[in-house]
């Protein structure tokens, strides 16, 4: 995984509330079974006219020019603003996967859907929550102010937009990952003898779960 | 001290406390095709081990075909990644209902099923329905791929404790009232993200008067209020759903077994962070009429004006009938209905199809419905309905009679909408294109489908 440490970049302002996964990647796509190449398929049925498939040659596309990733002044855009309850539904890891493919490595909303929060860490991806005050804020600002743009500090957990600085919270752990680019996989199994020990006890107490 | 649900399931798989979050066991892993190869993949990269294989058991369900499966399955990208779930359970020595064994079906129909899903079990599964194992009295949550390849790994998850919310559904529900309308009231009640960061124990007589099917039917609807985990305590009814069941203890620890589950119920003291109440007998049959589960109102009702609501709401409101092609002030029973569709982990066990037949029985499904199926849970559940003669009811009225899988709920297979469609539709999310590009769905009970098939619209079932 890719470190998070400082991240600055043009925002993408989606104007839209219960954001779902399926709206940022369609199931036909969740059929690869790798975890990239999904980028060209994010928010596939609001970015394109046409109904998309896997593999399909993307210059044949029919472009929804009214979606704001077709917008000339939000492309390149690295850092997603969003409105409340971003990631709900599905519980699919494709939804950041396909972010992260496209370039996003920021998402920032009042408030995010638990699973979609925590698929997000496992890839590098930082989704910060922000005030609704706030994000109202940037989004009027990337409405109209060309390349608007935020720089990300997640040493100092802080959203800094030009002179001004906001902070943010995070868990530590989850802050730590980030910022090394660690596989908590390896960091769990540090834990391997206190998981045995545990589950020796465990089979004691409640023999019907774990069968010899 | 007074303990809820959630908290006595959690603190006996409590492995270790973290700096801010808690290591817990997982006692189930339950898999699916569609979000496991990349997590086996991680597994065979690190040249890591599978911790406990007996924790897990895997099934195709989101890709396999309902129609002439015994032909194998003909979307080549499809087939691809079922067999990718076949060939990892035969390098990793894993139990799995293949696509073509009765015991197949959606992974969370067969987990209670075959006697899986345990009271107190810690369960995991990648796909956010998992919630609906919760319904036995265990802590029952969906996790992202990451995430299934760390339990693979370790037996383990690394979770913060959630918050835990006490929803009472208290008096009787009136006839013809399902958990379905339930769960949907709920949801209109506290909104899509009205659970987030909780766990929601069910409670009051509302619930308890609910089958275990019914209570299934609940708790997989908890993530749609944002919930990760939807619970019911442990009762007669739980334990007598397992007795016998394929993969249950037997004798002398079936006995110890019981003796523990019964204490798997919230103390009388508890405190939950939330409590919110629900008067059952106020509840009508629910249509669900926007792009999120939350836009929902009862049968008697109408759509909503969005010049009535304001700020991001008002923008949701407009963006949903607009993607809905409906009209404010439109009743509810003016919605157009193209096709029908009953199945879904969230409808498709026996109970299901028993009430939903129970409507059909000797009508035909309307001149103006394009297509209305039925799609079992499972390979068992087909076979019982068809003991029973309700695949003949179906039939008879002009429904497709299909095989067990996801099918039309997420349109990853052959089953879907065609754009600008309505569906009338047992399935749990209403969200834009879930059914198919374009596709409008609108969710509702069994029987109010059942009735939608029959009358070409949605009508009031307590006045058939």
């Amino acid at each position: 995984m890719e470190k998070y440490k400082r991240h600055s970049g043009v925002v993408i302002p989606l104007d839209r509330a219960n954001v779902d996964t399926d709206a940022i990647i369609p199931k036909q796509f969740l059929k690869s079974i790798k975890k990239t190449g999904f980028g060209k398929n994010l928010f596939d049925e609001w970015r394109y006219r046409d109904h998309g498939e896997p593999d399909q040659d993307e210059s044949t596309r029919q472009i929804n020019h009214e979606f704001v990733l077709n917008q000339p002044q939000y492309k390149g855009g690295t850092i997603l603003l969003a409105r409340e309850n971003f990631g709900c539904g599905s519980s699919r890891e494709h939804a950041p996967w396909a972010i992260l493919d496209y370039g996003i490595r920021t998402i920032i909303a009042p408030s995010f859907a638990d699973i979609f929060y925590s698929n997000c860490f496992k890839n590098g991806i930082l989704p910060i929550t922000l005030s609704e005050e706030l994000t109202q804020n940037f989004f009027e600002k990337s409405l109209n102010i060309a390349k608007f743009s935020l720089e990300i500090d997640l040493q100092h957990q802080k959203v800094i937009d030009g002179e001004t600085s906001y902070h943010f919270d995070i868990d530590d752990f989850k802050k730590y990952c980030l910022l090394e680019g660690l596989d908590d996989i390896g960091l769990t199994l540090k834990n391997e003898n206190d998981i045995q020990l545990f589950e020796s006890q465990y089979k004691k107490n409640y023999p019907w779960l774990i069968r010899e | 001290m007074a303990l809820t649900l959630y908290e006595k399931i959690f603190n006996r798989h409590v492995v270790k406390g973290l700096e801010d979050s808690y290591l817990i066991y997982i006692d189930r892993h339950l898999i699916h095709e569609v979000t496991s190869p990349q997590a086996f993949d991680g597994i065979r990269l690190n040249k890591r081990k599978i911790w406990r294989t007996d924790s897990i058991v895997a099934v195709p369900d989101h890709n396999v075909p309902t129609l002439d499966r015994e032909r194998g399955i003909q979307d080549p990208i499809s087939k691809i990644q079922v067999d990718t779930l076949d060939s990892n359970c035969v390098e990793f020595g894993l139990n799995q209902f293949k696509m073509n064994d009765t015991r197949q079906g959606i992974v969370h129909v067969i987990g209670p099923e075959q006697g899986l899903t345990l009271p107190g079990m810690t369960i995991v599964c990648g796909d956010s329905h998992t919630s609906t194992h919760g319904a036995f009295g265990a802590l029952a949550m969906g996790i992202g791929t990451s995430e299934v390849e760390h339990v693979l790994a370790t037996q383990c998850l690394i979770v913060k404790k959630l918050k835990t919310m006490q929803i009472n559904v208290n008096g009787q529900a009136p006839k013809f009232i399902s958990a379905k309308d339930i769960a949907l009231a709920i949801i209109g009640h506290i909104g899509t993200a009205g659970g987030t960061g909780y766990a929601i124990e069910f409670a009051g007589d509302a619930i308890k008067d609910l089958s275990m099917e019914g209570r299934m039917t609940l708790c997989n609807m908890a993530i749609e209020a944002g919930a990760r985990a939807g619970m019911v305590a442990v009762d007669d009814k739980t334990i007598n759903y397992l007795k016998d069941r394929p993969y249950v203890p037997q004798g002398e620890l079936w006995e110890m077994a019981i003796k523990d589950w019964k204490q798997l119920v919230s103390d009388k003291d508890a405190v939950f962070d939330q409590v919110i109440n629900l008067d059952a007998g106020l509840i009508e049959p629910q249509v669900t009429w926007g792009t999120s589960p939350e836009m929902v109102t009862s049968i008697s009702g109408f759509i909503p004006d969005p010049n009535l609501q304001s700020g991001s709401k008002k923008k949701s409101y407009l963006q949903a009938l607009k993607y809905m092609n409906l009209e404010p002030n439109l009743p509810i029973s003016d919605i157009p209905v193209d096709r029908v569709f009953i199945g879904s982990c969230t409808n498709s066990r026996i109970e299901d199809l028993r009430s939903a037949a129970e409507i059909v029985k000797s009508k035909k499904v309307a001149k103006s419905i394009k297509q209305a199926m039925v799609v079992p849970g499972s390979g068992l559940v087909k076979m019982q309905a068809e003991k029973e003669g309700l695949d003949q009811i179906f039939i008879n009225a002009g429904f497709e009679w299909r095989q067990p899988g996801c099918s039309m709920c997420l349109a990853m297979n052959a089953d879907r909408l065609e754009s600008g469609e309505h569906c009338a539709s047992t399935s749990n999310r209403n969200f834009e294109g879930r059914q198919g590009q374009g596709g409008r769905t609108h969710l509702v009970s069994p029987e109010m489908a059942a009735a939608a098939a029959i009358y070409g619209k949605f009508v009031d079932i307590r006045k058939l």
